[in-house]
């Protein structure tokens, strides 16, 4: 009998583990992916194409879905975004290009994240090979953090015929995708596929290689004709409270990398959990905590629900998986003899507005109260890469609140052989993977356009045609 | 509630629906469930010669994602014994004596065989016959079917032979696969015959399959033309229905016409009832979704009557047939353009390309500003004065009355293409004359 479509519950009752972490939403049905490219209006100077950091060409390759042309669609995908098959996973698509479909006003706006997921699951099934090393130009590039600002910059240089290393710090590549996105919205097969896509293309990818210990950035910027650094962010940083070192205090993206890498059976977890910060590797941490099995779950946040960092649709799906939370509540303490016994809180009020435009949490004097836990999971940001900002300090690189100093129009800091891009440039504004992938497309680019001279393919901004006015034909 | 009997030329039935002669209307059990359903009535699948049928005898057109745009087939008439079929027929009409029951019928083209035939069915106790002059397939090959009504002469004989056995009224059963179906529908009034009915199916080869380069039917590797018909046929039906209604000889006559061809809702039925039939056949709906569509047909033809103010169908069988014209008699001082309603637009754009690479040039993108919001997209911006009024962006447009063409008055004479034939022929054969009266004329073409 045949396999019917069955509606997206989760009842983790009657699921084990490993069903708990499958992906939270499944693949979509040939039947089902052609219905929905059907939908799409095909529409001319395409939003949803503007709103795409990377500005893949939406409306084309939902059209090639809906004409059985799949292998052309995910062409067309990768073309404007090698790591297409993760952003399909994890872009906020509500806040990007299905946030600007023309369908949105009236309809459903069309499900491009999970069509384009469709397109890149085919090509990868199919083990479907789109690109090659363009003829060598004998230049030398050195790529530093093989994440997706990495990933892609290689990528893209390797194809306009680029001698191109990566050198990953971990034992596997792709940064984040591997181990920083939880399994449930991105599996470690697709992240490491998306790795050896690029690496088969003729990027030579060096994993477990520490700069500064086995091999220093100077010798990179001496031996290579340019060097892109893509280190993202580093652990998340102390919360300077009383407790901290005691057991059962875990850094937030250790807890999802154990997730990624290890047997899900073999992971230690609470069973009441607290969660500091309300970003979203907050949410991703609690949600797999209830899905490990935790019974009680808080996130803990020092302001109110409207300023909390994380995407809406994230905080839905985290009062869903039955996460509580406790708004305008600051840690000041984690108590417990040998480990966690509970974490202490005081309340908060919201004052005037900060530096950043969100009223300022105050604490109510003398409302403190202890919330009995087990386990403590920090996720209050990442910590600035400062070892590489001291390594570059020679090069006169700057930078911007721990952040790497570049021109956004080049990704090129102040020294010209030395470009960055990915969360460790991403000084402003939210950070993201797709925007990731396009600081290495940008800087590839701009390296291209540095040593061998301009491109002859279209430039973005004429692809994407959003902003000179188009006349019909002149009046006669 | 409105009343939808019809008197289809003596032929009487609770309502205008009726089972096209087709797998539907292929036996006792399945008439008798229609009409328990709400069926007004059935033409029987066609009775006659001995046949064999092939497998696979469907093939099908769906368009994106929706299954049946268009089905054709490769079968034949009833491979029942025709002894049986008349017991059945027979037990049919005794059971729903107020439901029309019509026998289709289609023999060798000798007068014995047709009288006696017809003579045969009579005993039934059924009201009505329709003669098979359609049939594109595998009948038509063995001179029946669409061999008789490609044949004008042909069709007026048989019916004629018809005609002198009969005493219950008959339908012929036109082809549209004929270059003029008007001159059929002539044959078959100098033939006597009582009503008319079209269309039936055209030929067709569904689709080749890019795997195994087999035609769609696929008859064991081999495939020919078919019969099609299902919602895509349905402005074609149309087209030949109005042929054949607003034909003086016919109309003339006073022939009954039932229409069918792509009739799948009860909209479907009115357009084609306001173009001059009196009953409407259906087969590919019943053979996609089977009997139970009609409980709608007949409720949503009623209420639209009800809205109408019509108490019976005779109120508007034929309304439309006094639109029917010909190009030549066509106004050529009506002038539309295209409004855009900029509060429905979603900027989907369609409109501008369209226009753009396939029409001729007259709308903009323009940065209108007509939000607050900072990043504004691109408005499409009719220029009016170059809109030729052809409506192709208000057809592309997927927004519900956002693009509508307006009539303006341009001062241009309101005559036709006939007229001008008549007074000024010089205009319709030298382009410097045509010129010079577009300019009088105020006639731009950009």
């Amino acid at each position: 009998m045949a396999e019917h479509y069955k509606p997206n519950t989760y009842k983790a009752w009657e699921m084990t583990l490993e069903e708990r972490f499958q992906e939270v939403y499944p693949p979509l049905a040939e039947r089902e992916a052609v219905t929905e490219a059907n939908r799409c209006l095909y529409c001319y100077d395409a939003p949803c194409m503007v709103a795409c950091p990377t500005h893949i060409d939406i409306p084309t390759f939902i059209r090639k879905i809906s004409t059985g042309n799949v292998k052309g669609s995910a062409r067309t995908i990768l073309e404007s975004n090698l790591m297409g098959a993760t952003c399909s996973r994890v872009c906020p698509v509500q806040e990007l290009c299905e946030g600007a479909c023309v369908l949105e006003h009236d309809h459903k706006p069309i499900m491009i994240g999970r069509l384009q997921r469709y397109a890149m699951d085919y090509a990868t099934e199919r083990n479907i090979k789109f690109f090659e090393k363009g003829k060598s130009n004998g230049l030398k590039v050195a790529v530093i953090g093989g994440g997706p600002a990495g990933l892609s910059c290689a990528g893209e240089l390797c194809k306009m015929g680029f001698d191109v290393t990566v050198y990953e710090k971990k034992k596997w590549a792709n940064g984040l995708s591997t181990y920083g996105i939880v399994v449930f919205r991105e599996p470690v097969e697709v992240a490491l596929a998306e790795a050896k896509m690029i690496q088969e293309m003729g990027v030579q990818i060096k994993t477990n290689v520490t700069i500064g210990k086995d091999i220093t950035l100077d010798e990179l910027v001496e031996q290579n004709d340019a060097v892109f650094i893509s280190v993202g962010l580093g652990n998340v940083p102390d919360m300077s409270v009383p407790g901290e070192n005691l057991a059962g205090v875990m850094d937030g993206l250790d807890f999802i990398e154990e997730t990624k890498v290890e047997k899900l059976d073999s992971i230690k977890f609470g069973n009441r959990i607290c969660v500091i910060g309300a970003g979203n590797t907050a949410i991703d941490c609690a949600t797999i905590a209830r899905r490990l099995g935790s019974e009680r779950v808080n996130i803990i946040y020092r302001r109110s629900e409207a300023e909390m960092p994380a995407y809406h649709f994230e905080y839905e799906f985290a009062l869903r998986e039955g996460v509580s939370f406790m708004f305008l509540t600051l840690p000041v303490e984690i108590v417990g003899k040998d480990k966690v016994e509970g974490l202490k809180c005081v309340r908060m009020d919201l004052g005037e507005p900060d530096a950043s435009g969100r009223r300022s949490p105050i604490p109510i004097p003398g409302s403190e109260f202890t919330i009995p836990c087990d386990m403590v999971v920090k996720a209050i940001g990442q910590k600035k890469q400062s070892q590489m900002m001291t390594a570059l300090a020679k090069y006169d690189v700057k930078d911007i609140k721990g952040y790497i100093a570049v021109d956004f129009a080049t990704n090129r800091t102040v020294h010209p052989k030395i470009f960055a891009g990915g969360d460790c440039i991403r000084s402003h504004g939210e950070a993201s993977t797709v925007m990731a992938v396009q600081d290495g497309k940008i800087a590839a680019k701009a390296i291209y356009r540095q040593f061998i001279g301009e491109l002859e393919d279209q430039t973005e901004h004429a692809k994407t045609g959003c902003c000179k006015e188009v006349a019909g034909a002149h009046a006669h | 509630m409105a009343n939808l009997e019809i008197d289809f030329r003596g032929i009487k039935s609770p309502n205008p629906f009726w089972l096209a002669s087709a797998p539907p209307a292929n036996s006792a059990y399945q008439v008798q469930k229609a009409f328990e359903q709400g069926w007004g009535g059935a033409v029987w699948k066609t009775i006659g010669a001995p046949v064999l049928n092939v497998c696979n005898r469907y093939g099908t057109i769906d368009y994106k994602g929706q299954k049946i745009i268009g089905l054709n087939n490769v079968e034949l008439i009833s491979d029942r014994p025709i002894d049986l079929n008349l017991k059945e027929i027979a037990e049919v009409k005794r059971n729903f004596p107020n439901h029309a029951v019509v026998v289709s019928v289609m023999v060798e083209s000798k007068k014995e065989t047709w009288q006696e035939t017809i003579k045969r069915a009579e005993e039934t106790g059924c009201d009505g016959f329709e003669l098979n002059f359609g049939c594109p397939h595998g009948m038509s090959e063995r001179g029946m079917g669409s061999a008789m009504g490609q044949v004008p002469e042909y069709t007026c004989m048989v019916t004629e032979w018809v005609m002198e056995a009969a005493t219950k009224p008959v339908i012929v059963k036109l082809t549209p696969n004929i270059t003029d179906i008007v001159q059929p529908a002539r044959a078959a009034v100098r033939g006597g015959a009582t009503a008319i009915s079209l269309i039936n199916t055209i030929n067709s080869i569904m689709g080749v399959d890019l795997d195994t380069f087999e035609l769609r039917p696929n008859v064991g590797g081999k495939g020919g033309h078919g019969g099609y018909a299902g919602p895509a046929v349905k402005p074609i039906a149309l087209h030949l229905l109005s042929a054949v209604a607003s034909d003086p000889e016919v109309q003339k006559a006073g022939l009954a016409i039932s229409g069918m061809g792509g009739i799948e809702t009860w909209q479907d039925a009115v357009e084609f009832m306001l173009l001059g039939s009196t009953s409407v056949q259906v087969c590919t709906a019943v053979m996609h979704w089977g009997f139970r569509i009609v409980e709608d047909m007949i409720e949503g033809m009623s209420n639209w009557m009800d809205d109408k103010g019509f108490k019976s169908c005779n109120d508007f069988i034929g309304a439309s047939l006094p639109r029917i014209s010909n190009f030549g008699d066509f106004d050529l001082g009506f002038q539309s353009v295209a409004k855009i309603n900029h509060d429905k637009c979603i900027q989907c754009n369609l409109c501008f390309i369209a226009c753009n690479d396939a029409a001729h040039q007259c709308i903009d993108l323009k940065d209108a500003k007509l939000t607050k919001e900072a990043n504004e997209r691109l408005w499409p911006v009719v220029r009016e004065v170059d809109c030729v009024g052809c409506a192709l962006c208000s057809t592309v447009c997927p927004v519900d009355d956002c693009i509508t063409m307006v009539q303006i008055d341009t001062g241009r004479p309101h005559t036709t293409w006939n007229e001008i034939m008549k007074s000024k022929p010089e205009v319709t054969q030298d382009w410097h004359k045509m010129e010079e009266y577009r300019k009088t004329a105020n006639i731009h073409v950009h």
